[in-house]
């Protein structure tokens, strides 16, 4: 009989979750998050609070279990927010702690190798939120972008920007999952923002943005169109590596 | 800033900029201090990229367009009739400040037409840089192009400054240049790249004494090549790269397939097709010299003189050399597995660490993503099944080419379009 494990969506429930399975021996579990439950026509359900000690010790026992590598593999495939993703990292987990050796590198594995592929997807979604932010300056003087990352990957950018731009106040908006980061020249810190019924995330309003911001985007776009080199074009090398669905916040794909 | 001025400048010399390939943002490690502006990681980031498929990292542009020579390859050639303009150093250093925090790109790659000598033109580059890094406390990427012919004084400051210099070959041949570039010198190519590699060394020896000795072009140096201007064959072309490689340590050679842009006889006619296919085939040489422990005699030699169109190199060498094979993917070592075509670095990584857990079969390496429609040929492992021994290497090939379709495939074939 399989039992239905409900926690809150963070990291942190996860690994208490984790640490539940452990202390009570259960052996066929189905981990869900909070507000996308699927209802087990059989088995009963149980939710799972978020416990910090908890989620401390799992933490630390994977630390010993494996690399650094190994340890940032668990966190990016759980930022990956795909379905049933934490009974994957769950088998890997029970995996690890089983086997006496490090077998983070066992490629032949299945299990393994998902976690492998799917942390391979999260950073890739990673650095590209790295090189598509497109920063907007607005009246306040604040650098303004926002994004819309198939995966949780705010978070894992955060330090890359604040070390990049510690000379100016910025704020990334992830607008599917509607919070934000912003830097205020000191710390970075998670904003949650209600948005003007007329805002478009797309257009660069002058009710919002400087004057110069419009100017310097269309040098912008004009630097990209005067890159091209007409005889070599090849569009499906493009979109492969743009794809079409981060065109909507690239200045550079915005009408002239 | 005069906007509508500056956009006029930028039409224009990012528009000669773009036939130099170079887009690499790598290589440099630049931490942001005092709250400045950008770092650098060391792994290049690519902002955009063109409709040609080209990496968009940095804002590459030309000082000027201004130039006085004449090669009869190059767009801002002095002959030629095109709109001419410049830069202010103030203007590019603006510029690239303003695109760099809206994240636009990790840097700037700074190009220029020849105007009065190279070393007056060597000089308003280093300032560029130099205000950047000075004024601006600005810690992204910064690649300097280094001017033929300028002094070493001036190339010692530029690598203060810069994270890579380069200086573009473009000819590698010394006839060809002589044949289409009457008025340079290939001397004047080879001393600044010279002078930059003994700082680098030098750089590297003080570090090791002086902990704070100040960086000196961190990202190295990189020349570029163009291909199917001058008549040179493969084995030129990569014999070249090869000395460039091995005498003046480079990080990267660039190859740029020709784009017909003169009506000169020297050259290919305009509306000849430009030679993408070559210059990939080109490129992956390139990266078996660099990653795979190939030495460029074994690919391109005095018996092969050109790439084959059809298959790639390592392949074809794969196929000239039959006796090396099948390996045995759970004993053989890196190299040997880093020469089994279908099997890249990546690959290799996956088979070395899987393979201490369980013998690897079939199954295994097509999970692990291994290209199995040519790896097969090449390889066994812990299974009966898929072994083929005894191909001649023409049966092989053939049995290959069958079965893959290659994106280039319309730029070799043959046959009519019946509806094209």
């Amino acid at each position: 009989m399989q039992k239905v494990l409900v926690y809150d969506g963070s990291f942190e429930g996860f690994l208490s979750v984790v640490f539940k399975v452990y202390e009570e021996k259960l052996a066929n579990v189905d981990i869900q998050r909070e507000g996308n439950v699927q209802a087990s026509f059989f088995g009963e359900s149980e939710e799972i609070v978020t416990n910090k000690e908890h989620a401390d010790r799992v933490w630390k026992g994977l630390k010993k279990k494996l690399t650094s590598f190994g340890c940032n593999q668990v966190f990016y495939s759980f930022q990956s927010e795909l379905i049933s993703v934490e009974n994957t990292l769950l088998d890997y987990i029970q995996q690890v702690f089983k086997s006496t050796l490090n077998i983070e590198k066992d490629f032949s594995n299945s299990t393994i190798l998902k976690i492998s592929k799917i942390t391979k997807s999260v950073s890739r979604e990673k650095h590209r939120m790295e090189a598509f932010v497109r920063f907007r300056l607005t009246k306040d003087d604040l650098y303004f972008a926002n994004i819309e990352p198939d995966f949780n990957v705010l978070p894992l950018i955060a330090k890359h920007f604040k070390s990049r731009y510690a000379d100016q106040k910025w704020l990334i908006y992830d607008i599917k999952r509607k919070f934000g980061l912003y830097y205020n020249l000191e710390n970075v810190e998670t904003v949650v923002l209600d948005f003007p019924a007329h805002f478009d995330f797309t257009k660069t309003s002058g009710d919002f943005f400087a004057d110069q911001e419009l100017e310097f985007q269309e040098l912008w776009q004009n630097y990209f169109k005067s890159t091209n080199i007409e005889s070599r074009k090849n569009m499906l090398l493009h979109v492969r590596h743009v794809p079409k669905r981060y065109w909507k916040y690239l200045s550079e794909k915005q009408p002239l | 800033m005069s906007f509508e001025r500056i956009k006029e400048k930028l039409n224009i010399l990012a528009d000669a900029a773009k036939y130099d390939v170079s887009c690499s943002s790598s290589g440099s490690n630049r931490a942001n201090k005092d709250k400045g502006l950008g770092d650098s990681t060391g792994m290049g980031i690519c902002h955009t990229y063109t409709e040609d498929g080209r990496c968009v990292s940095l804002l590459k542009i030309l000082l000027t367009n201004h130039c006085i020579f004449d090669c009869a390859y190059c767009v801002t050639r002095k002959s030629n009739d095109i709109k001419r303009a410049a830069f202010k150093v103030q203007e590019v250093v603006d510029l690239t400040i303003n695109f760099y925090r809206r994240n636009y790109i990790e840097g700037l790659f700074l190009s220029s037409g020849i105007f009065k000598s190279a070393d007056h033109t060597m000089e308003r580059l280093v300032s560029v840089a130099k205000k950047l890094r000075l004024e601006e406390n600005f810690n992204g990427y910064i690649h300097l192009k280094s001017i033929p012919g300028a002094s070493d004084e001036l190339m010692r400051e530029a690598g203060l400054y810069a994270d890579r210099l380069s200086v573009n070959i473009e000819i590698p041949t010394r006839e060809g240049l002589k044949r289409l570039a009457p008025d340079k010198n290939r001397e004047d190519f080879i001393k600044p790249m010279k002078k930059v590699r003994n700082e680098i060394i030098q750089y590297k020896a003080e570090k090791k004494i002086i902990r704070s000795t100040p960086k000196y072009a961190p990202a190295g140096q990189s020349t570029q090549m163009i291909i199917g201007a001058s008549g040179e064959n493969d084995y030129q072309i990569m014999t070249a790269s090869n000395f460039f490689y091995k005498k003046f340590n480079l990080k990267r050679v660039y190859y740029s397939g020709y784009v017909p842009i003169s009506y000169d006889s020297r050259l290919p006619q305009i509306g000849t097709d430009v030679p993408m296919l070559r210059e990939n085939r080109l490129y992956q040489t390139d990266w078996l010299m660099r990653f795979y422990g190939f030495d460029v005699s074994e690919i391109l030699n005095e018996t092969h003189q050109h790439l084959d169109l059809e298959i790639d190199p390592k392949l074809s060498w794969a196929l000239r050399n039959i006796h090396e094979f099948p390996v045995d993917v759970n004993r053989a070592d890196k190299r040997m597995l880093a020469r089994v075509p279908g099997l890249g670095m990546k690959s290799v990584y996956k088979i070395l660490h899987a393979r201490k857990f369980r013998q690897l079969n079939w199954e295994h390496l097509k999970k692990l993503g291994v290209a199995l429609n040519r790896a097969q040929y090449f390889m066994i492992c812990n299974s009966h099944v898929f072994e083929r021994r005894d191909l001649e290497p023409s049966k092989i090939k053939g049995l290959i080419l069958q079965n893959s379709k290659s994106k280039f495939r319309n730029a070799t074939s043959s046959q009519l379009n019946l509806f094209g």
